[in-house]
């Protein structure tokens, strides 16, 4: 069953960057924060001299994960039900909502505080809970700056990472109910008071907390959440009822496997040693934290994925981001280009997998192959290799319909598996070549050509062919 | 030793000098290197487009034109990386694997099978030096090229800031976004200019050509070349 909600692409990527290429503004601040994570990222991996070997690790956990997903599944649920908390299964976005608002309905509340979540944010929760007029309060910095923004996030781990700290300021003051406008600077302690009082009183007063979980733990029924901040873990143990939407590719077998990715996450993701909090609870525990605990377990296009003997490796993400923040074409169009909650390298192979065929075509083309992805990620997904695969699909799919790109890779493929044919093609080339020669500017380059090469010289020359090829020259030399 | 020559589609048409160059730096090093007529592309714009029906005849071609050679060497780092790297993912067989394993980059050869870093070649120039992607991290050509460089009498290798980062470039990519591309292109050519070199070396002609094309849009006094033939010159 194909994933729905927040994956799927509206706008092809090309037009989607386009836009996004437009706004300086945006393209200076995404470089300062992308670089600035780059870097710590870089310093503390190189501080771990086993690195090589606990990507491997990694990899190797929760490939044992990916081959053995239905028991280790039965057995997250047994151990959590026998805990004391309730586990759901939803197929998809929209049962997984309809699952969470009649959670909360049951309640009787009209409002609830959020730990940041990736997979509430695929499903749309917020959005669903606002049509049964249920609040739904972020309590993560980044992710509160974007929700008063009315806006989306734009990265996986910093939601808000397209915002400098002078429009964040302005969010503040426009949008933040009861803030101190005057005393509002945009110094950093200062935003981070002001939204800390903020939420405060939605911490005391609120009955609901929801969350998602960075791992679940087959063997013992636990969940895991790591963060910065420490509103998530106010938001998991403050409220009586605590509701956890979890993918289903979040297992890890053991608890001794968090060993490993409690070493791999915060390194990759912001370039922490350790991160700052790590809460873990296990269904319920009398008098001490929220007394009623669902768990709900998310498909939406995870099994599809699993399927292929590719692209699955795409489902061992732990969600660090490391790939966004070394890609030279998310750093360029930032998040929102990519249409999904999943941006970058990532997002290119995750989405169009979880979303399935037809849904975000374009999105396996938003790469150059450059690899950055594939040396940055933990737990060494083949972002490069799932790209070309995908390409590869949708270029079988698609192979009935013509089109003028697969005449071109047809004719070419035809020319150049012969030796003459490519050797009087070569030669056409070069003579064709010939009267531009007489157009070109100094060292011979190319101004503008027609379409569709005009893609080409729009931002660049275009050299021509040499005078004499290199298999003209060979044959003449060895000739006599 | 048999020593081919594969010189890529590429640099046949648009670039026969660095194919010269890599004639001239081997013979230099007392090596014979052939030249087999029946090379064509190596596939990687169809494979790495998704094209792995039109791009499976070429592979056939490479492996059967190669396949009596001790070692295969080209001048791009991204076709190597194609033949090692995709040919076995594409159509796995032994002799496929064979030839990939026999097929090097042309640093690769130089300082790891012939056990050489200077070439004995003189360019009295500045030079900086961009690692294209496949080379650092498909082939992981590491230092090789540097080391070269090196060596040269005269040369003075002046480090690019952001080196490692992608020029944009990508095949197809460039075509499909420009606009990305535009912008990626756009850094890369700035931070060459910045160093004041006379000259940017490379292992790939196709990146050489996208950046060369940025660099002599904004008038730049730098000059592409594929650091073959900067070991070529004496
Ligand atoms: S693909 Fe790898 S690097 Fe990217 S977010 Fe997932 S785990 Fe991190």
């Amino acid at each position: 069953m194909s994933g729905t909600g927040n994956i799927v692409t509206r706008l092809p990527f090309p037009t989607a960057a386009r836009r996004e290429l437009g706004d300086e503004q945006l393209r200076r601040n995404l470089r300062k924060a992308t670089h600035t994570i780059r870097d710590k990222r870089l310093r503390v991996v190189g501080e771990v001299p086993d690195w090589e070997p606990l990507r491997f690790a990694g990899a190797a956990i929760k490939d044992d994960v990916l081959a053995r997903l239905p028991f280790l599944l039965e057995q997250f649920e047994a151990a959590a039900t026998a805990a004391g908390a309730t586990v759901h299964w939803a197929r998809d976005a929209e049962e997984a909502c309809a699952v969470v608002a009649d959670l909360v309905r049951a309640t009787g509340t009209a409002e609830v505080v959020k730990v940041k979540s990736m997979a509430t944010q695929e499903i749309g929760l917020n959005e669903a809970l606002a049509a049964v007029g249920i609040n739904a309060v972020e309590t993560d910095l980044a992710e509160l700056i974007v929700q008063l923004a009315d806006d989306t996030p734009s990265h996986i781990l910093v939601p808000a990472i397209h915002y400098n700290r002078t429009q964040i300021r302005d969010i503040f003051a426009r949008r933040m109910p009861g803030v101190d406008v005057d005393a509002l600077t945009d110094d950093p302690p200062a935003l981070a008071e002001a939204a800390r009082r903020h939420l405060r009183a939605r911490f005391l007063s609120t009955k609901v907390g929801i969350s998602g979980a960075n791992f679940a733990i087959a063997d013992s029924g636990t969940l895991a959440v790591v963060e910065s901040e420490g509103n998530g873990r106010m938001c998991l143990t403050l409220p009586e009822t605590l509701i956890s939407v979890v993918g289903i590719e979040k297992l890890l077998p053991t608890f001794r496997d968090l060993e490993v990715f409690l070493q791999l996450l915060p390194r990759s993701s912001t370039g922490e040693r350790m991160n700052p909090y790590t809460s873990l609870w296990t269904g319920v525990t009398p008098g001490d934290g929220p007394q009623t605990v669902h768990i709900v377990l998310v498909d939406n296009g995870r099994t599809d994925t699993l399927a292929d003997p590719v692209g699955r490796q795409a489902l061992r993400c732990i969600r660090c981001s490391a790939c966004l923040n070394v890609c030279p074409v998310y750093e360029r169009v930032g998040g929102h280009a990519y249409g999904s909650v999943y941006p970058g390298p990532i997002g290119a192979i995750l989405s169009p997998q979880m979303s399935g065929e037809g849904a975000n075509r374009t999105l396996p083309y938003a790469s150059t192959l450059c690899g950055a992805c594939f040396d940055a990620c933990p737990v060494r997904i083949d972002i490069p290799q799932v790209l070309v695969h995908l390409r590869q699909s949708g270029v079988d799919a698609a192979r009935g319909r013509p089109s003028a790109e697969r005449t071109a890779m047809r004719t070419m493929s035809f020319v150049m598996r012969d030796r003459r044919r490519y050797a009087a093609a070569l030669r056409a080339a070069r003579r064709g070549a010939a009267p531009l020669r007489m157009v070109a500017g100094r060292r011979g380059a190319i101004r503008h050509l027609p379409w569709p090469l005009s893609a080409w010289t729009s931002s660049r020359d275009a050299p021509l062919p040499a005078k004499q090829t290199f298999r003209e020259w060979w044959t003449r030399e060895h000739s006599s | 030793m048999r020593i081919a020559l594969f010189v890529t589609c590429v640099n046949d048409l648009m670039f026969p000098d660095t194919g010269k160059a890599v004639v001239t730096v081997l013979e230099r090093l007392g090596h014979e290197v052939e030249f087999p007529l029946d090379q064509t592309c190596c596939g990687q714009m169809h494979a790495n487009s998704g094209y792995r029906e039109e791009a499976l005849p070429l592979v056939a071609n490479f492996v059967k034109t190669f396949s009596e050679y001790d070692a295969i060497v080209a001048p791009s780092a991204s076709c190597v990386a194609m033949v090692r790297e995709s040919y076995p993912r594409l159509a796995p067989s032994a002799e496929l694997s064979s030839v990939a394993g026999r097929t090097y980059e042309l640093s690769e050869f130089l300082v790891d099978e012939l056990g050489v870093t200077d070439v004995g070649a003189r360019f009295p120039h500045t030079v900086t030096y961009h690692p294209t992607c496949h080379g650092l991290r498909m082939l992981r050509l590491g230092d090789r090229p540097r080391r070269l460089l090196e060596a040269v009498e005269g040369l003075t290798l002046t480090p690019l800031e952001g080196a490692e980062e992608c020029c944009g470039f990508g095949g197809t990519f460039a075509l499909k976004n420009p606009g990305v591309s535009g912008a990626m292109l756009a850094d890369k050519c700035t931070a060459i200019r910045t160093t004041g070199a006379e000259f940017l070396a490379a292992a790939d002609n196709s990146c050489l050509t996208h950046i060369g094309g940025g660099l002599s849009r904004g008038d730049a006094p730098v000059t592409p070349i594929h650091y073959a033939q900067i070991l070529a010159a004496q």
